[in-house]
């Protein structure tokens, strides 16, 4: 579905489930250089359990028009505009890496508009390399490679993927090819220029992390963890960066049960 | 530093081909410690409660429900095929067969229509020019090196090109950047059978093409017990862009009008195909199988590199030989497509080749009936030797002018090299060219 924000169209999907409804709301936040269908599975399970799912490509992502927004900030800022438009004035945030960054920044400034943060492949900081950064600088496919490879943990890119019949290595490279250049080093440069400064309070907080993540290692997310509120952690096993596609039952298992009981 | 001399970025190594084809989709059972992959030989999954059913049924939770659309063996070979030709996914089906028809009817329906090569295994023919029209679906055929002719036969009901990597019998090269940069001119996807190659001598995702598949039951293989097919999907075709595939990118509502392209991404195609195409046709593997394919896909590296070496010395001895003519293999220098085979077959041109015997059929069919080592039957890929003669068997329903249009000659003789020791395929085929030379002195 689409809606307009500062005169830019934005997508966003709903897990096939109805849009503008009184229903309480979920918006999920994509990572760098992805788009709204990594979440079609949780979407899909809240939008089926009276929630309504927002999903946004965020802007110059996906099917959303406009430039890339440049810092967390500004990114966060965009995001309560989203929120007003689409979910009543409220919502419960989910992001994964920088779209947990994202989650984090929003409920610091902006807390009265946020019921609760899930924050997947968290860290805060998020410094990232200056290898990465520089490939992705310069348009480089061995960026591309490099953040993929290092999302997954080492069963994760050889297979065994929750989803029967799909790689995990090859979905996500393909994800990312999709994303503008511009848009990936944007997305990267904005999650290492943030400070990563908490003033979250008393905001519900559910971190995931994945032991086997090599980007944001799990004891990052520990941290983000003792930094906030009463924050609860959800380790997944094995798990690496790309949660969503080694690990989508856990995911949506944490998730479920932190939001549903809210 | 100079822009030229700025040193380029480089990701990490992947892992290697031979490592995939041992390790890819598959770690030791968690239940039992099991190392290889079991047989999950069960037609349903329990439910742990209504509403993961319910999940499941939805495409919110990953899992297995009903072994006709996934059973955790296929998956295993299924995720193996995804990482060897580089795809976000891949669906096993019942054969070669069901893995193109699977294809095809994920992508249209009545009244569209498909550019293919003109030099194809019979029964992908028989497909396409007999059993789908009667379904309202056409095909043009072209020649596979004619690049202009795939661009010149697109109609605006055209879904899909298509051809094989090494054609069948003829062995053309099929020149898959210049197609698919021809497909992707008109926003139409590219389909490469690359059964002849396997993903050890081609990756045709690789070099453009948006979908390819095999049948299993050749090299993937290699045992020749089974039969099996897989279908893979590259996610790299834009199917909005292309606005040509309403399966993808309208409401489906045998799906609760999910529309596959906005949820799934790159994994629309594949992901239609298995809620679609094996839910309501059911082609699909059994575990057995499965198991049995990735028995042999475990060794398609050795066997691949041995196939090709083999083929080689028996093709170097073959073209001195008197008695023999039109001998056409990609990798013998005076091939039409061998500098193309080099640049898009670097590890060799498959094990597959063909030869006309003076003599005509009657030399043909003496040959094959005194060959003791190469065995005479239809099919390609198997670890030992096989033989054929194309007009009278796999191409057997096409016409004379069809059959000269594909290349293939009444006294043709279609080779499968296999893993025997060279010299005694070399001694068998000497007993058959000693058989043809008696014949032709009565």
């Amino acid at each position: 579905m689409k809606t307009t924000i500062a005169n830019e169209t934005v997508y966003f999907g709903t897990g096939s489930g109805q849009a503008g409804s009184e229903a309480p709301s979920i918006v999920f936040l994509h990572g760098a250089g992805f788009d709204h269908s990594v979440w079609v599975m949780p979407a899909r399970y809240f939008a089926r359990h009276g929630f309504q799912a927002v999903a946004p490509d965020l802007p110059g992502h996906g099917r959303s028009s406009g430039a890339p927004l440049e810092t967390i900030e500004s990114i966060a800022d965009w995001l309560t505009q989203l929120i007003r438009v689409l979910c009543g004035g409220k919502a419960t945030l989910v992001g994964h890496s920088m779209g947990s960054l994202v989650a984090l920044d929003c409920a610091s400034r902006h807390g009265d508009l946020v019921d609760a943060i899930v924050l997947l492949g968290t860290s805060a900081p998020m410094p990232v390399g200056p290898p990465l950064l520089d490939a992705a600088r310069d348009g480089d496919h061995a960026a591309i490679d490099m953040a993929n490879t290092w999302s997954h943990s080492s069963a994760g890119s050889l297979g065994m993927a929750g989803n029967p019949g799909m790689s995990n290595l090859y979905s996500g490279e393909r994800w990312l090819e999709r994303c503008s250049s511009e848009a990936y080093y944007a997305d990267l440069a904005a999650c290492n220029a943030y400070d990563g400064e908490l003033h979250v309070e008393q905001t519900p907080s559910l971190i995931i992390a994945g032991t086997a993540d090599r980007m944001t290692p799990a004891r990052q997310g520990g941290r983000v963890a003792d930094a906030l509120d009463s924050a609860e952690t959800v380790l997944l096993p094995g798990c690496g960066h790309s949660m969503l596609s080694e690990q989508p039952n856990q995911v949506l298992d944490a998730l479920a049960e932190f939001i549903m009981r809210r | 530093m100079s822009e030229d001399h700025k040193p380029k970025h480089s990701g990490p190594r992947p892992t290697g081909f031979d490592t995939l084809t041992l390790h890819a989709g598959q770690a030791p059972d968690p239940a039992t410690g099991a190392r290889a992959t079991p047989i999950y030989q069960s037609a349903s999954f329990v439910f742990p409660d209504s509403d993961y059913a319910a999940g499941l049924f939805n495409i919110e939770r990953a899992g297995h429900v009903y072994s006709r659309l996934s059973n955790p063996t296929n998956a295993v070979l299924e995720e193996r095929m995804a990482a060897l030709d580089h795809g976000v996914g891949a669906i096993v089906t019942a054969s070669g067969q069901a893995a193109m028809h699977l294809a095809v009817v994920t992508l249209m329906g009545a009244g569209d229509h498909i550019v293919a090569s003109r030099s194809l295994y019979g029964g992908t023919h028989n497909l396409l020019e007999y059993t789908l029209s009667r379904f309202g679906i056409s095909t043009t055929f072209v020649d596979p090196r004619d690049v202009d002719a795939f661009a010149a036969a697109i109609q605006p009901s055209t879904k899909l090109l298509f051809g094989e990597i090494l054609g069948n019998p003829g062995l053309e090269v099929l020149n898959v950047p210049a197609v698919a940069a021809v497909a992707h001119g008109h926003g139409l996807p590219l389909l490469v059978d690359a059964t002849f190659a396997t993903p050890y001598l081609c990756r045709p995702i690789e070099l453009g093409a948006d979908l390819v598949m095999h049948s299993a039951t050749k090299f993937l293989s290699g045992h020749g017990v089974v039969i099996g097919g897989v279908l893979i999907d590259g996610g790299t075709f834009d199917w909005e862009a292309s606005g040509r595939f309403p399966t993808l990118t309208e409401p489906y509502e045998g799906f609760h009008n999910l529309v596959f392209a906005e949820e799934f991404g790159p994994q629309a195609f594949i992901t239609r195909a298995r809620k679609e195409g094996i839910r309501d046709f059911g082609a699909c593997m059994a575990p057995m199988t499965a198991f049995q394919i990735l028995q042999g896909l475990e060794t398609l590296p050795l066997r691949m590199r041995r196939h090709v070496e083999n083929t080689m010395m028996v093709v170097a001895f073959l073209r001195d030989q008197p008695l023999v003519e039109g001998l056409v293999y990609p990798g013998l220098d005076d091939h039409p497509d061998h500098a193309l085979a080099e640049e898009l077959l670097p590890e060799g041109a498959g094990a597959v080749f063909s030869f006309t015997l003076q003599g005509g059929r009657e030399a043909g069919r003496v040959f094959i009936e005194s060959l003791k080592l190469f065995s005479h039957l239809a099919n390609i890929g198997d670890a030992k030797s096989l033989v054929i003669h194309p007009a009278s068997t796999t191409h057997h329903r096409m016409d004379a002018a069809s059959l000269a249009a594909a290349g293939i000659g009444e006294g043709m003789v279609r080779v499968s090299v296999g893993l025997e020791d060279p010299a005694d395929l070399i001694a068998d085929l000497k007993t058959g060219l000693r058989a043809v030379e008696k014949m032709s002195k009565k």
